[in-house]
């Protein structure tokens, strides 16, 4: 108050906090994620809307995709069986490579800046958002993998939560991506779209998602050996047809290095964009 | 509470360096109420954004609330409060969710955030929409839930950034009023960003005054005004005894010149005294005196406009829209 002397207190000789703890970091993360996680539970229904586009593609595209291809092209599999896992790897790609538009959206309106204001630990703002593409996709995963079995699909449910356990791992490494890409185009939405649109498509040609990539040119077979995701499709072939080998292994090698790197991505530019 | 040193930061834009912040320093004892007063872009929200941590000085330093804001950051913002420009409330998420976990993000247990944000919520008249969405609620209704999230761990120390920018006068008083209620019965510390002068004005006790990236005046509002600008006083007299009104205001205002302008038979005169409420009846009589009788006198208060016109030579009107 005026006229009031000033006091300036000391500043506290206490040790400084300034990198918190593993546990506290679990706990932020815990929060973060949990806040994440009440957009679906208090609208559930936005989790089965989103399982449309995957089921017009397994129901339109899938009966093409048999007598375009041939049987051969599929290893002796039935088209479903072949196509499912797919679609699964697909639902975990749009799903988590847009994440960051919400992310985007939370800039915009002031309330990122909310909670970056409070004391939660830099790195759990990333990875708490990060894990939360992980439970949905689970639920995803399982619901159309239950969806297809009148329709010819066999279900090997451990397999397949396998499959979906390393779909998460990887989506946690693309969704810190995508985060990261949406902090670094602040303000500039039309560059969010962009590069992802731009990097969605050909990953996704590139990786046999849609058509073996057998089938192709041998450029492109080349091509996707450098991309994570074929491993990724390769090995969820391989464990919802009730299998585990190489592929698995190296889809789940793919999945973590994607993961790490998302991570590493993504807490960096997240501390460098703030104190 | 507050306490910096030199505290600047540049940004570089376009390979320029900009110096958003020179070298201020800043003092703010406990249970103070200080607003930076300032145009659009003189660098109040970055000096707030330097205490509140959410940006690292360039160089200076600052200890808010016993802490360092570069050593301990994290220590900084669980000790503070902060209701940025924005919206809090994320806009898919329901009032009550936000608010309990804003108090979580703060290390409260379950049972606690959710006593104390339905007590808010309550105080702030937000209660019948606890379960609403936050984008289905008015921009009064948000910009209250903001100052709710901000008080959700009862912070000693509140910073509010244009806390009223975009309401209308009533949601802007109902705002005020809870924030005043919020001050009495805490004794919180608040510091606050404003480019409305009549808020900084009518609220605070102190005003800091910034512009260009500098301090150029910390006083309270009375003081600053009674100090800087003086009282506006504008007499019109036939323009027949114009001659001897000039005189005698020329030796009446205390410094700057008189104004005049003539129309119709009339001159009007205008000039800048201080403690103008008290000398006006005098110089009336004088005038009267001299065969110049007034036909109309017009005295206003100053404004923090017109003191942040004579530190400058700018209009903060003017320095708003720019």
């Amino acid at each position: 108050m005026p006229g009031q002397p000033a006091r300036t207190e000391p500043a506290e000789q206490k040790p400084a906090e300034q990198k918190p703890g593993p546990d506290r970091i679990l706990r932020d993360t815990w929060y973060v994620f949990w806040r994440e996680m009440l957009l679906p539970l208090r609208d559930p229904f936005s989790l089965v809307f989103s399982l449309l586009q995957p089921l017009v593609f397994l129901g339109l595209f899938g009966p093409l995709l048999g007598s375009a291809v041939g049987a051969p092209a599929f290893g002796g599999q039935s088209t479903l069986q072949w196509f499912l896992p797919g679609v699964v790897v697909m639902i975990a790609l749009f799903g988590t490579s847009m994440t960051g538009s919400n992310l985007q959206y939370e800039l915009m309106t002031g309330s990122y800046e909310r909670i970056l204001a409070t004391p939660l630990s830099r790195s759990s703002l990333m990875i708490g958002r990060a894990l939360k593409e992980w439970a949905p996709l689970v639920v995803q995963g399982l619901l159309i993998s239950v969806v297809c079995i009148p329709f010819g699909f066999v279900f090997h449910p451990l397999h397949v939560l396998g499959g979906l356990i390393i779909l998460g791992i990887f989506g946690i490494g693309l969704g810190a991506l995508s985060y990261a890409l949406a902090l670094v185009s602040q303000n500039k939405e039309w560059i969010f779209w962009g590069v992802q649109q731009t990097l969605l498509f050909p990953l996704m040609i590139l990786s046999g998602i849609m058509l073996p990539i057998e089938a192709g040119p041998e450029w492109m077979r080349v091509a996707s050996l450098f991309n994570p995701l074929t491993y990724l499709v390769n090995a969820e072939r391989e464990l919802f047809a009730g299998g585990v080998g190489a592929d698995t292994l190296y889809g789940l090698l793919a999945a973590v290095v994607t993961a790490a790197v998302g991570l590493v991505v993504g807490i960096r530019t997240i501390s460098r964009n703030t104190n | 509470m507050i306490h910096t040193s030199k505290l600047t930061k540049t940004f570089v834009v376009k390979k320029e360096t900009v110096e958003a912040v020179k070298a201020v320093d800043i003092d703010v004892a406990p249970g103070e109420l200080v607003a930076f007063l300032g145009p659009n872009g003189a660098g109040k929200s970055t000096t707030l954004r330097m205490l509140t941590t959410l940006l690292k000085p360039t160089s200076g330093s600052a200890t808010v609330a016993g802490l360092d804001v570069v050593a301990d950051p994290a220590g900084v913002r669980a000790r503070i409060g902060y209701i940025g420009q924005g919206n809090g409330g994320g806009h898919s998420y329901r009032v009550i969710d936000e608010m309990v976990m804003q108090g979580r993000f703060y290390g409260m247990n379950s049972t606690d955030a959710k006593a104390r944000a339905e007590e808010l919520l309550k105080s702030l008249d937000l209660a019948d929409l606890a379960k609403r969405t936050v984008i289905k609620l008015s921009g009064g209704q948000r910009r209250r839930m903001d100052v709710a999230l901000g008080l959700m761990h009862s912070p000693r120390l509140l910073f509010l950034d244009e806390p009223s920018t975009g309401m209308d006068p009533q949601n802007r008083a109902n705002l005020w009023e809870h924030i005043m209620r919020m001050r009495a019965e805490h004794g919180t510390t608040i510091v606050l960003t404003t480019h409305y002068m009549d808020e900084a004005d009518s609220m605070s006790e102190r005003v800091i005054v910034i512009d260009h990236g500098t301090i150029i005046a910390d006083n309270t509002a009375a003081r600053l005004k009674a100090d800087l600008a003086g009282d506006l006083l504008a007499v019109e007299v036939a323009a027949a005894s114009a001659a001897e009104v000039r005189g005698l205001l020329g030796r009446a205002a205390a410094e700057g010149e008189v104004e005049e302008h003539a129309h119709d038979g009339v001159v009007r005169f205008r000039l800048r005294l201080s403690n103008g409420s008290r000398l006006a009846p005098e110089l009336l009589r004088r005038m009267h005196d001299a065969g110049a009788p007034a036909q109309s006198l017009e005295l206003k208060p100053p404004t923090l406009d017109d003191v942040f016109l004579e530190l400058t030579g700018r209009s903060l009107r003017e320095g708003a829209d720019v």
